[in-house]
């Protein structure tokens, strides 16, 4: 049970969620939608693309491990492209940023 | 090493409830599908944890099209968004 693969995928996993608690804690807490976008689009990608190496570590050589690499790295490209996205639109649409002594939006 | 996974997996639950008050009471349309766009990523790691724990490698494929599902409706949800239409045709 304590073989030094395990630990290591243990570490991993550990540091991916603990990132992903780090990026819903910003998407409640942050003022406005662009600091929140900061939040999530960051924490989100860090913290799944260190999950997903902890389980490639804990699967070791195999199929499903091409598998999981490739989830890993679509999500790398997929999660910043996704938050631009949403980001020029809300943009172009008007929405201001939020500025320092304004109440929460 | 299950439970780690089990563990993992119970966590992602806890955050996904959590970012669903944003997704549900956001301020504006825009948080709303920021925090669909986060639902939609937490659910694939989600679906990765849940596959080592019932032992299914098959999960992994799941994740991988939720991934690429997700990814689509943020980019088309946007478009909308911004030009109020998809297809000009």
């Amino acid at each position: 049970m304590f073989s030094i693969i395990n630990i290591i995928a243990t570490i991993l996993i550990a540091g991916g969620a603990f990132f992903m608690v780090t990026g819903v804690l910003g998407l409640l807490r942050f003022p406005d939608f662009y600091t929140r976008l900061h939040a999530t689009g960051k924490c989100d990608t860090l913290g799944e693309v260190l999950v997903i190496v902890g389980c490639m570590v804990y699967q070791g050589w195999s199929f499903i491990t091409i598998k999981l690499f490739f989830l890993m790295f679509f999500i790398f490209l997929a999660n910043p492209v996704g938050t631009h996205a949403i980001m020029k639109a809300a943009y172009l649409t008007g929405l201001k940023p939020w500025k320092k002594g304004e109440e929460r939006r | 090493m299950i439970d780690v996974f089990l563990a993992l997996g119970l966590l992602i639950a806890a955050t996904i409830l959590l970012s669903l008050y944003r997704a549900v009471l956001g301020p504006g349309v825009f948080n709303q599908v920021a925090a669909v766009n986060v639902i939609g990523t937490k659910v694939i790691v989600l679906l990765v944890a849940v596959g080592y724990i019932f032992d299914r490698p098959m999960f992994v494929d799941i994740s991988l099209l939720y991934a690429i599902l997700n990814f689509i409706a943020t980019l088309v949800m946007s478009k909308y968004l911004e030009r109020g239409e998809i297809c000009s045709a």
